[in-house]
Parts: structure tokens; sequence; C-alpha cells
């Protein structure tokens, strides 16, 4: 099984050049400056409400920033070689195997490559056997990597997760963590949310904290794990962030 | 009082021709505008599921109000366009068996179209983000949504059948009730207790109504299947 990238590094970096949203006179995001640099994994933190699933969507371009801009380093306003796991990810009422097909069909991949691409995703997250039950009826940690290897399965170059293991018990976390772990040993280039502080050390090269809409820290995960530069992030770490 | 009923029993269990005609008209009739309202119906109530526009709670509101548009109603508009004077009468469709399908596909239409607005709008909410993100959009999002409500759709459907099966005004104004050629199982049963006919009548009574229960056994076996096999 290889995996070979169409276009490697085509889209990212990813640049968000003072982007901000607001909802009804509301600024939910304030003047968020990132940079999302190809191969590395980068996890949001913040408090509940802090705006993490809303700037990992503004991202994806499911929604548009009201304020800023969102630059892809090829100029699309939103590349196809980029996916998201959503954080209740929708799975069709269809078979394991269907939902992989769903949405290289919308590509318009050819059915031979569709096969060929659905049956290397089963194989490699261990789903073959699961390939023909209805992916609704699936347990809870089986449905998310499902979700996960859906995702895999459209090449991204870059994937968005929000809280990709909220709701799993520790083994199926664990199950998560690993393909995580293995997109990134593919090149694919990982932003994602987390609440759970223990996952975002083991996963992190980089952290972006937000704290109320704001971009308040941004760096390498070791020095903002070790030594935060800000009262708040301190707060945060320390488990006793009063919102 | 038991003489139709016996009367009933030997003409079913004998499988007297005159009535086995009348079933298959009522059924070809009825089947015909099933079909060719779900062809019109489901892409247009989830279109309406899936489009904002000016005035869009009125046709939503129209709709649900015409899935209780009286049948005889309907066969009297479908009479006016149809009648010799009418803007259609050149085709010469009145008192046929398609004049009764288009009667019928009218009766249909509003359940179709309402109960798949409202599947796929709830769908909608729930896939909208998710499909979005896969690279679906607003029109290739239809026939997906269209998919997954297949169970919840069927039930829709069905009823629009025991609708159209089960009326007489339409298909007696507009087919006129013409021996052998437009008489279906209700009109037949109005007509023959009129008459006195009490046999045949009772008779069509009752496969009227065994139709109606296989219909509602199949469609409650169907939801069970699909919410076991596909969640």
């Amino acid at each position: 099984m290889t995996y070979v990238h169409p276009r490697p590094h085509a889209i990212l970096p990813l640049r968000l050049e003072r982007l901000g949203y607001a909802v009804g006179g509301k600024p939910l995001l304030v003047d968020i400056d990132l940079e999302v640099e190809a191969g590395r994994r980068c996890v949001v933190l913040g408090a509940n409400g802090a705006g993490k699933s809303l700037l990992l969507r503004l991202c994806h371009g499911l929604l548009e920033p009201t304020s800023g801009a969102r630059r892809w380093r090829n100029g699309d306003a939103r590349p196809a070689a980029q996916a998201m796991v959503l954080q209740r990810p929708v799975l069709l009422r269809r078979s394991v195997a269907a939902n992989l097909d769903y949405p290289l069909a919308l590509r318009g991949l050819a059915r031979a490559e569709r096969r060929r691409t659905v049956a290397e995703t089963l194989e490699r997250f261990g789903l073959a056997p699961l390939a023909d039950r209805p992916a609704r009826l699936l347990s809870g940690g089986e449905q998310q990597r499902l979700a996960l290897a859906r995702a895999w399965a459209m090449r991204p170059e870059v994937l968005f997760l929000d809280e990709p293991s909220a709701a799993l018990d520790p083994s199926a976390t664990r199950i998560i963590e690993a393909m995580i772990e293995a997109f990134s040993m593919d090149g694919i280039t990982i932003v994602m949310t987390t609440h759970d502080l223990g996952q975002a050390r083991r996963l992190a090269h980089d952290v972006a904290f937000l704290h109320r809409g704001r971009l308040v820290e941004v760096g390498p995960a070791e020095t903002f794990f070790s030594g935060p530069r800000t009262p708040e992030a301190r707060a945060f770490l320390a488990g006793d962030l009063v919102w | 009082m038991l003489g139709p009923f016996a009367t009933a029993f030997h003409l079913i269990v004998a499988g007297d021709p005159a009535l086995l005609q009348i079933i298959g008209l009522s059924l070809q009739v009825t089947l015909t505008a099933v079909v060719v309202a779900c062809l019109i119906g489901l892409p247009l109530g989830a279109g309406l599921a899936l489009s904002r526009f000016y005035g869009r709670s009125v046709v939503v509101v129209v709709c649900n109000a015409l899935m209780g548009l009286p049948p005889v109603v309907a066969g009297l508009v479908v009479y006016l366009m149809l009648s010799r004077s009418g803007p259609f009468g050149a085709l010469a469709l009145l008192f046929t068996p398609t004049a009764m399908i288009i009667a019928q596909t009218l009766l249909i239409l509003p359940i179709v179209i309402s109960l798949t607005r409202s599947v796929v709008e709830d769908l909608w909410a729930e896939y909208r983000e998710q499909l979005r993100s896969l690279g679906a959009g607003r029109l290739r999002a239809v026939p997906t949504l269209l998919w997954d409500g297949r169970v919840s759709l069927l039930t829709g459907v069905l009823a629009g059948f025991g609708r159209a099966s089960a009326e007489v005004g339409a298909v007696l104004i507009v087919g006129g009730n013409i021996a052998g050629h437009t008489r279906t199982m209700t009109t037949a049963i109005t007509l023959e207790t009129s008459r006195g006919n009490l046999g045949l009548a009772v008779a069509l009574g009752i496969i009227l109504l065994g139709l109606t229960l296989t219909l509602n056994a199949f469609a409650w076996g169907a939801g069970q299947w699909a919410r076991a096999r596909l969640g």
C-alpha cells in the first residue's frame, strides 16, 4: 500500500490574514493571523466557545470570513485537496464501502480508480471486514474511524479535524490518534481541535491558543506547554480558566 | 344478509372475468398515477426543500392544503381541461383511462411534494455541512438526500397510492364509469350498490380492503426492515 500524493504541497501554506467572523454584529473571531505550514500537526486549543470549531470551518471553507482574508498558496478560494472531519460527522445511510466511494464519485473519479481507492482505504484502516455493513449501525469508535478514513480517501494535503475523539473511550481514542499519526506520515498536514490536553501533548507540533475569539498564543508545542507566555494560556493549562 | 357475501365469495374464488378486468384497470390507473406523481413530485419536493425564493412559503402552504383536495374537485378541474370546449379538448382524452390517470396524478402530487419537502428539509439540516465538506453542491445533494430519505419517502408514496385507490369522485367524473373501459373498483361499487347488485359490490369492497391492508403491512414491514438494516 503506497500513498501517492498527486500534487505535494500545492495549496499550502494557508494564510489567515486579520481574519474575522461576526454574526449579527457580534464578533466571534477577531483579527486572526495564522499560517498553516505544510507537514505539521497544529492543535487549536481553547475553552468552550473560544471559537476553535469556527476557526476550522472558516479554514475549510464551510464559512466565509466577514473580515480579513483566507489565502491558499495556489490562490483557489476553496481548493479540492483538503478535507474535514466534523465534530459530529454524518455518515450516509448506506454501506461502509459506499460511504468511502461517495466523495470520490463527487470528484468524478473513474469507477475503476474509485474501486481501487476504496479497497485500499478499507484495507489500510482495518475496515475491510465491515465493508458491507450499514455505516449508521457501526459502534461510535468504528463510525469515527470510517469518518477519518473517508477524509483520507479524498487525498487531502491538509486535513481539519474537529474534536476527532470526543465521546470515544480510551481504546478507540488510541486508534484515532494512531490514524492521525499515520496521516502525518503520509505527508498530510493536520489542523485539529481537542479538549484533551494529554492528546494535545501527544500529537501537537504547534499549538494555536484561542481565547474569546482571539488568537492569543501561537508557537511550537514544546514552548507552549513548558512556558506559556500569556496569563490566559497559563490559566488554561492549569485548568482554572474561568470564562 | 349473507347473500351478498356468498355471491362475493363465489365471484372471487371463480375469478370472474368482469371482476378481474375491473381490478386490473384500477391497479393500472392508480399505479401509473403514482409513478408519474413520483417522477414529478420527488425532484420538485426536494427542490422546494433546498431552495429559498420569494413566495416559497405560499407554495409550501398551497401544497400542504392541496393534500386535502377533494377528489370530485380534482375530477372537475380535469374534466374542464379535457372536455370538448376545454383547452385540451382536441386530444379527445375525456372518458379514457388516460384522463383517469391525469386526475389521480393531480390528487397524489401534492402528497408526494409535501412529504418529500418535509423529509428532505429535515435531512438537509443534518447533512448540509457534511455534504458541502465532501464537495456536493445543492443540486448534487438532491439525489443523495432522496436516497438517504428513501424509507420515509416510501411511506408517503404508499399514502398517495392509498388515497388514489380509494377515491371515487375523480375517476367517476373524468372516466365516466364505462363498463369494460373505465370502470374501476370504486366506481363499480357505487354503481352496483345503487343497482342493488350487492354481490359484486361486496366482492370489490373486500378486495379493496385487502389491498389497503397489504399495502400498510408492506409499508410497516419495510420501515422495520430498514431501521434494522440501515440505521
